[in-house]
C-alpha cells in the first residue's frame, strides 16, 4: 500500500516535471522587453547597476515589503515560547583557536561588508549581500562563544532591528510629497538609495543574525 | 537548447523533486528542506527564462534576490515552529502524518 502511494506520487511528480518542461519549450517570446526598458531608464535611477536600480528604485516597494516580512518573521520567532527540555546549557566552551580566528576574521568581514555595500551602486553587491556578510560575522562570533544568544532583545537592539524599515518608510513618505511612492527625484536618487541601503544593511544584518541567535537560544524563557 | 533553457529545466527538476519529497517525507526538517528545493527551483526557472532572449533581465534577478531573503525568513520561522512542535509533542512530524502511516501499515 505504501509503495503504491510512493510510486503514484513519483509518477505524478514526473508527469508534472515533463509538463512544466514542455510548456517552457513552447513559451512565446517575451511581450515586454524589460532589459531594454531598464537600460533606457538607468540614467535617472541614481545608480549604474541595473539590478540595484530595479531593487531600490524601479521596484523599491518590493524591497520595502521584503524587509518588513523579514522583521515580521523575526518577531514571530521571538514571540514563540521556547522550552526545549534539557536545553539549559549555555554556549559550548569554544576552542581558543576558533576564538582567535573569529577575532581575526570579524574586522575583515566588516571591511568586506562595507565594500560590498558601496559597490552595489555600480556592480553586483548591495545591502542584502553586505547584511548577509555582517550576519555571518555575528553567527561566527556566536559559534566561537564570543557573542551570547539573543533571548529577548534589549531596547538598543530593537531599535536597530527596526531602523532600516523605519528609514525606508520615512524616505518613501518624504518623496511621496512630490510624486508617487518611492519615486525619487533624479538629482537625489543616488544619495537616497545609498542612505536607504546603508540603513538596510545594519537592520538586515541584525535581523539575519537574529534569526540564528534567537533560534539558537534554549536556555531562557521557560 | 540554449543555456537559459538548461537552467530552467534544472529548476523544474529541483521543483519536482521538492514536490515529491514534500508529500512523501514525514519528517518536518525534510519537509522544510523540500520546500526550499521547490523555492530554489522556481528561482532558477525565473532567472533562466529571464535570459532566454540572450540578454540577462535584471527584473527577475532583483525579484529572485528579494525572494531568496523572504525564503530564508520563512525557513527560519518554519524551523522555529517545528522546534515548538518538538517541544510540545516530542517528535518532528505532523499529527496527521501518524494516522496516515498507521492506516497504510495495516
Amino acid at each position: 500500500m505504501k509503495t503504491l502511494l510512493t510510486t503514484t506520487v513519483l509518477l505524478l511528480a514526473g508527469v508534472l516535471g515533463v509538463a512544466l518542461g514542455w510548456s517552457m519549450l513552447d513559451l512565446p517570446a517575451a511581450a515586454l522587453q524589460l532589459p531594454a526598458e531598464v537600460k533606457t531608464q538607468l540614467g535617472v535611477s541614481g545608480v549604474t547597476h541595473p539590478v540595484t536600480a530595479v531593487l531600490l528604485n524601479f521596484r523599491g516597494y518590493d524591497t520595502l515589503l521584503e524587509i518588513a516580512v523579514l522583521l515580521l518573521a523575526l518577531l514571530a520567532i521571538l514571540v514563540l515560547p521556547q522550552a526545549t527540555p534539557g536545553g539549559d546549557r549555555g554556549p559550548a566552551p569554544a576552542n581558543p583557536m576558533l576564538q582567535s580566528v573569529a577575532r581575526l576574521l570579524t574586522p575583515l568581514m566588516l571591511l568586506v561588508a562595507g565594500y560590498v555595500l558601496w559597490a552595489g551602486a555600480h556592480r553586483p553587491g548591495g545591502a542584502f549581500q553586505a547584511g548577509a556578510v555582517l550576519a555571518g560575522a555575528g553567527v561566527l562570533l556566536h559559534l566561537a562563544g564570543l557573542l551570547p544568544p539573543w533571548a529577548s532583545p534589549g531596547r538598543a537592539l530593537r531599535v536597530g532591528l527596526a531602523f532600516g524599515l523605519l528609514v525606508f518608510i520615512a524616505v518613501a513618505a518624504a518623496v511621496m510629497l512630490q510624486g508617487n511612492l518611492l519615486q525619487y527625484p533624479p538629482a537625489w536618487a543616488g544619495a537616497l538609495i545609498l542612505l536607504v541601503e546603508a540603513c538596510l544593511t545594519v537592520s538586515l544584518a541584525l535581523v539575519l543574525a537574529g534569526l540564528y541567535l534567537a533560534l539558537t537560544d534554549t536556555s531562557v524563557q521557560q | 537548447m540554449s543555456t537559459a533553457l538548461l537552467y530552467a529545466f534544472a529548476g523544474t527538476a529541483l521543483f519536482v523533486v521538492g514536490v515529491a519529497a514534500l508529500i512523501l517525507q514525514a519528517h518536518l526538517l525534510r519537509k522544510i528542506l523540500a520546500f526550499n528545493f521547490m523555492g530554489n527551483g522556481v528561482f532558477l526557472v525565473l532567472v533562466g527564462l529571464g535570459q532566454r532572449s540572450g540578454v540577462p533581465d535584471p527584473v527577475p534577478q532583483a525579484m529572485v534576490l528579494t525572494g531568496i531573503v523572504v525564503a530564508l525568513a520563512a525557513t527560519a520561522l518554519a524551523l522555529a515552529l517545528a522546534r515548538r512542535l518538538l517541544d510540545l509533542n516530542g517528535e518532528m512530524r505532523l499529527p496527521e502524518e501518524e494516522i496516515v502511516r498507521d492506516r497504510l501499515d495495516v
